[in-house]
């Protein structure tokens, strides 16, 4: 572990918590070489990045996981004895939230699909506690894992961008999948095709064709893309500059308080654009142009 | 920073819990808040209606009571007609049984005067008849004179 100057610091609290397979033959980090093919965890950035695709972040995914898993008892717990008298403490936080999430939905979409609230709300909520995870100081936990014996520990999932990327594409897929069953193929590739140019010249309307399909596929792959990158690339540089604060010795504090001030507005608004964005993706697979 | 299998199971923990929202914690939450949103729509349309029934109930009882009093009124102008016709009515039959009382009392003073009137004749008769017996002299006979002393007693 490289912890002893400014960049190895850096970089040892970017790292993930990688478990995955090294080859045979692989040469460790420590000097010493695997005789065969091994399962095990990366104890550094360049054996996590040899570990290839078929690796995990162990530490993402727990948190990730552990985050949602916390979300859903606290609202699970609220929706069981849940009464439509007078809200007691925790179901009157749980009843704003839920409104503030219905309401987001009903002003952007207008149609009759019983996913896209819920959806709304485990994503709004979901990745509000994780970007939450920001704001424990960032030598807390990590340390606590090393003295566990845990090489690397990153407990903002919301930085890794496969956390990040998973979530936007499954919107994605799931937007594509309500404009075939709503508009079916057609509609989706006259949507992709017939739109931004037209023309009642059938002709130069067939011309245009390429052109309309060349700019909205672009467009729409740009949306899973911008969608993930931009919650991720907020969090990354959030999280980074918490990390180059925490370098500066005790002149530390007042900075990371400011910073965490602002923060708290970014995690929110983060939480509430991812949010709001899939709700717009979604109504937009269920309306016309 | 590498992109590998988490991508996909981050995709299956959010599939998961989508679902589960989705089932177990949308549903009940959202029933509640409509449930109540109705509740209080009805409420308050109830409280509208109690409103509008108390106005009506107010004008009824203004209604009642002007009727009630006008009632009153009439029973009162009949009730102090009747007192009048009655009063009338005694003084005209305390008038009649004050002449009738007169007219008894005249007839019982001239039937007493004529009892009088009759025993004083008697006595007279009978007096006279000493009277003339004792300048006669002689016995005379009551019987055969009697005629005669009847006609003097009626002519007195």
């Amino acid at each position: 572990m490289a912890a002893n100057t400014a960049s190895g610091y850096i970089q040892h609290h970017l790292q993930n918590l990688t478990y995955g397979q090294l080859p045979a033959g692989y040469e460790r980090s420590d000097g010493s070489v695997l005789n065969d093919a091994t399962w095990t965890i990366a104890h550094s950035a360049q054996e996590a990045s040899d570990m290839g695709f078929w690796a995990i972040h162990v530490d993402s995914m727990l948190w990730s996981v552990f985050l949602g898993l916390i979300f859903l008892l606290i609202f699970r717990s609220v929706a069981k004895k849940i009464t439509s008298g007078v809200p007691g403490g925790l179901q009157n936080v749980i009843e704003t939230i839920v409104e503030f999430v219905d309401t987001s939905v009903k002003e952007s979409f207008h149609g009759r699909n019983p996913v896209i609230a819920p959806l709304a709300l485990t994503i709004f909520c979901w990745v509000f506690f994780m970007n939450l995870m920001d704001l424990i100081p960032v030598d807390w936990i990590p340390g606590l894992a090393t003295l566990a014996g845990v090489p690397y520990m990153k407990i903002v999932p919301t930085t890794d961008p496969n956390i990040t990327m998973a979530m936007s594409i499954s919107v994605f897929l799931l937007m594509l999948f309500y404009w075939v069953k709503v508009k079916g193929f057609g509609g989706l590739f006259s949507d992709l095709a017939l739109h931004p140019f037209t023309s009642d010249n059938l002709v130069i309307k067939t011309i245009l064709i390429p052109v309309n399909l060349l700019l909205e596929t672009v467009s729409l792959i740009a949306k899973p893309i911008s969608l993930g990158l931009r919650l991720f690339g907020n969090l990354y540089a959030g999280e980074l500059i918490f990390i180059l604060i925490a370098m500066i010795g005790y002149l530390q504090l007042p900075l990371h308080f400011g910073w965490a001030l602002l923060h708290v507005l970014v995690i929110t608004l983060q939480a509430y654009i991812f949010m709001t964005l899939t709700i717009v993706y979604l109504s937009m697979a269920h309306e016309d142009h | 920073m590498n992109i590998n299998a988490t991508i996909i199971g981050q995709t299956i923990a959010f599939a998961f819990f989508v679902w589960f929202c989705m089932k177990y914690i949308w549903p009940p939450i959202i029933g509640a808040l409509n449930e109540r949103q109705k509740k209080i729509a009805d409420g308050l349309a109830a409280a509208d209606r109690a409103t509008k029934d108390l106005e009506l109930a107010q004008a009824k009882a203004v209604e009642e009571l002007h009727l009630a009093r006008e009632q009153a009124k009439e029973i009162l102008e009949q009730a102090n007609q009747r007192a009048t016709v009655i009063v009338e009515e005694a003084k005209g039959e305390a008038r009649k049984e004050g002449e009738r009382l007169i007219v008894a009392a005249r007839a019982e003073i001239d039937q007493e005067a004529n009892q009088a009137r009759e025993a004083l004749r008697a006595q007279v008769a009978s007096i006279a008849v000493a009277g003339a017996g004792k300048i006669l002299g002689k016995q005379i006979d009551e019987a055969a004179n009697s005629e005669l002393v009847e006609q003097l007693a009626a002519d007195l």
